[in-house]
């Protein structure tokens, strides 16, 4: 059952991403309602593979390399979603659903995909509360990051007084801007209480609050990116480019601390 | 039925002939009025703007020439004006052709300036008149709603009027990519110039709320910011007030530049990086080109504004193909339904006689009965219409396809033959 929820989920996932590139080109309105459809689809079928694994044997996600890609996917969906109420700026997808249709599909070529046997360090409640708060956090970042890009394009089409393409279909500089810190400022708070939850938690399976791990490290040193940018925009009133260009360096941080730690350097977080 | 069009527009007629036919709102429902007393037309609306004259009937197939006449005659006549006079700019259409005119119409395809949005509401006016005075018809109504829907998908689907295509639009579009809304935000206009009180009159219409006027002769600032109600600065203080300003409009006689990096960098400081829109309709320029290497100002002058322009112009050109494209489909529909509905007659005929027999017979029927309780007899009755709905549904669904194919003359035919339908 949860194969064919997580075939259906992608098959979704691809429908949405492709409308929403298909609604940078076309004004067509169809084109936007499908792509947000699909997604809901794509929600739905998620959650159901969760629901499936769980019955099926424990924890649904953050077990192993495949399950925390598909959560991820589900947190960016929804942030999107949650976010596009306030914003309804659609073209934003066409910046962050290929992102998330890529792990979609690097989730469906790896090769571990069974419910096997839960690590013991990980059998426990805090396991849950950390991957929620960290991905949640994380899909926010990936939101700052879209919309990071889309004000970098759009800022550099106001300066060279050019309108091209895609000049109509953006939305406005403040729009872009306000989207990225709100984003900023919801996500911040999340990873801030993922990594302390995280903490927490390393006292009582590993016996120590921080024991320099890489993934420790680098997701300290994303922290301190995104501390950095906000301290900055509400101390130095930096907004605009510089915090586009931090979003869009800060994700960067977010995926090598989320799969690069993984596949790269081995230390305590390494499941596959 | 046939749709025919008479009229005159910016295309055939000078401004002077098409003034002499216009027709004013005091003076429209009499006109209608009148059209629709000509013999040989069923419906009719007249559409009038400044570009053009046209009258939208509905005829019978067999009065089309006829129809022409008349109306062509009613124009003249109305107006008072010689019909030689009018005859060599007046141009006819009838049939399918109309049909998409007046969809290219609605959508602003035919205007002088493609994709302009005033004329959606003029036709709707139009038809809003017509259809107050009972002119239009069956035909007419759903032609013209059809019209409007066609109008609302290209405005949706293509860019053809999302585009500013003057230069005081082109700096308010602008103006809303930067900040969005432009609801509460400030104006500052640095001397004066009719441009440059358009593009402030532009502004405040889409929201601006607060405007300050600098001018050297501290008098006309005055005089121009009461126009606007607005405050008034002196000229001196330039530099330390500009700071409140979101968009900043320049336009001084000076020979030198004003504004330069230097000064706009503090204000930015000053502004916390708030963002900052600078036009310089000036010519030679009030302000620095430079001004535009400063983080989160966008300077624009004359000649940006223009290039602006021109690139919406070549988009709006792009974009009427593809509007083309809407139209023609929509047109394909409403030809359908046109033709269904000439089998119309036909379905009506059947449908009476039908019915006649169906209630001759049901009341012979319940003559003999005795003892039927009025729940039965309600029952009876309901069975025999399903009966002649489900043997009447085949043959009407026939005509129906048939007409939707356009071949629907032979079926039609045959139909009339085998259960004796006289015109």
């Amino acid at each position: 059952m949860d194969t064919i929820l997580f075939s259906a989920s992608l098959f979704f996932l691809f429908l949405a991403t492709l409308h929403y590139l298909l609604f940078l080109v076309y004004r067509n309105p169809i084109v936007p309602r499908v792509a947000r459809y699909t997604l809901y689809l794509t929600f739905a079928s998620q959650l159901g593979y969760f629901l499936s694994r769980y019955l099926k044997g424990g924890m649904p996600f953050g077990t192993n390399m495949y399950e925390s890609l598909v959560f991820f996917s589900w947190c960016l969906v929804t942030a999107y979603l949650v976010i596009t109420i306030k914003y309804k700026v659609p073209v934003v997808g066409a910046f962050v659903m290929p992102i998330n249709l890529i792990l979609m599909v690097a989730a469906a070529l790896l090769p571990n995909k069974g419910i096997g046997e839960i690590p013991p360090a990980l059998q426990s409640n805090w396991l849950p509360i950390h991957v929620t708060l960290s991905f949640m956090g994380d899909a926010l970042f990936a939101m700052a990051f879209g919309s990071g890009v889309m004000y970098l394009i759009q800022e550099r089409q106001l300066k060279r007084k050019r309108p091209g393409a895609l000049y109509y279909r953006l939305p406005s500089l403040d729009v872009l801007d306000s989207m990225n810190y709100r984003a900023l400022t919801v996500g911040f708070p999340l990873l801030t209480l993922g990594i302390i939850t995280g903490s927490v938690w390393a006292q009582y399976a590993w016996g120590s609050y921080w024991s320099w791990d890489p993934k420790e490290t680098w997701s300290l040193i994303t922290w301190l990116i995104y501390a950095a940018v906000l301290h900055a925009r509400l101390t130095a009133g930096w907004r605009g480019r510089k915090a586009a260009w931090f979003s869009i360096i800060g994700f960067a941080a977010v995926l090598f601390t989320f799969l690069g730690v993984n596949l790269l350097l081995s230390g305590l977080h390494s499941y596959n | 039925m046939e749709i025919l069009i008479v009229g005159l527009s910016h295309k055939t007629a000078p401004l002077d002939i098409r003034e002499t036919v216009s027709f004013s709102e005091r003076n429209m429902e009499e006109g209608v009025r009148s059209l629709v007393a000509c013999p040989s037309v069923a419906e009719g609306l007249i559409v009038s703007t400044c570009n053009r004259v046209e009258i939208y009937t509905a005829t019978s197939k067999k009065k089309v020439e006829e129809a022409k006449s008349e109306i062509i005659g009613f124009l003249a006549d109305f107006h008072d004006v010689p019909r030689e006079k009018l005859d060599p700019h007046i141009y006819t259409m009838s049939g399918e052709e109309c049909v998409g005119h007046i969809f290219r119409v609605a959508s602003s395809l035919d205007s002088m300036v493609v994709g302009e949005p005033q004329i959606l509401g003029q036709v709707k006016e139009a038809f809003g008149c017509a259809a107050s005075a009972h002119a239009t018809g069956n035909i007419l109504n759903r032609l013209l709603h059809k019209a409007f829907s066609v109008a609302k998908r290209v405005r949706s689907e293509t860019r053809i009027a999302t585009s500013a295509v003057s230069i005081s639009f082109a700096a308010v579009e602008l103006a809303k990519k930067i900040f969005g809304e432009l609801t509460g935000k400030t104006v500052m206009l640095i001397g004066a110039g009719e441009m440059a009180e358009l593009a402030a009159r532009h502004l405040l219409s889409n929201g601006v709320e607060h405007i300050i006027v600098a001018n050297r002769t501290y008098e006309n600032a005055v005089k121009l910011a009461e126009e606007f109600k607005g405050s008034a600065i002196p000229f001196n203080e330039l530099a330390q007030q500009m700071e409140l300003a979101d968009i900043v409009i320049s336009s001084t006689g000076a020979p030198t530049t004003i504004i330069d990096k230097k000064m706009v960098k503090d204000v930015i400081k000053r502004r916390r990086n708030k963002p900052m829109f600078f036009i310089d309709i000036a010519v030679p320029r009030d302000i620095d080109s430079a001004v535009n290497e400063v983080e989160n100002v966008y300077a624009y002058d004359i000649d940006d504004l223009e290039g602006v322009v021109e690139t919406n112009i070549k988009t709006r050109s792009k974009e009427a193909a593809k509007a083309e494209e809407i139209v023609v489909g929509e047109v394909g529909q409403f030809l359908d339904w046109m033709r269904s509905r000439e089998s119309f007659p036909t379905i009506v005929a059947l449908r009476e006689w039908a019915e006649e027999v169906r209630r001759t017979e049901l009341a012979k029927t319940m003559k003999r009965m005795e003892g039927l309780s009025e729940v039965d007899a309600k029952r009876v009755e309901a069975m025999t219409e399903s009966i002649l709905n489900k043997i009447l549904h085949r043959p009407i669904s026939r005509m129906k396809k048939a007409a939707h194919k356009g071949d629907e003359g032979e079926v039609v035919g045959m139909v009339r033959e085998i259960f004796e339908i006289e015109d």
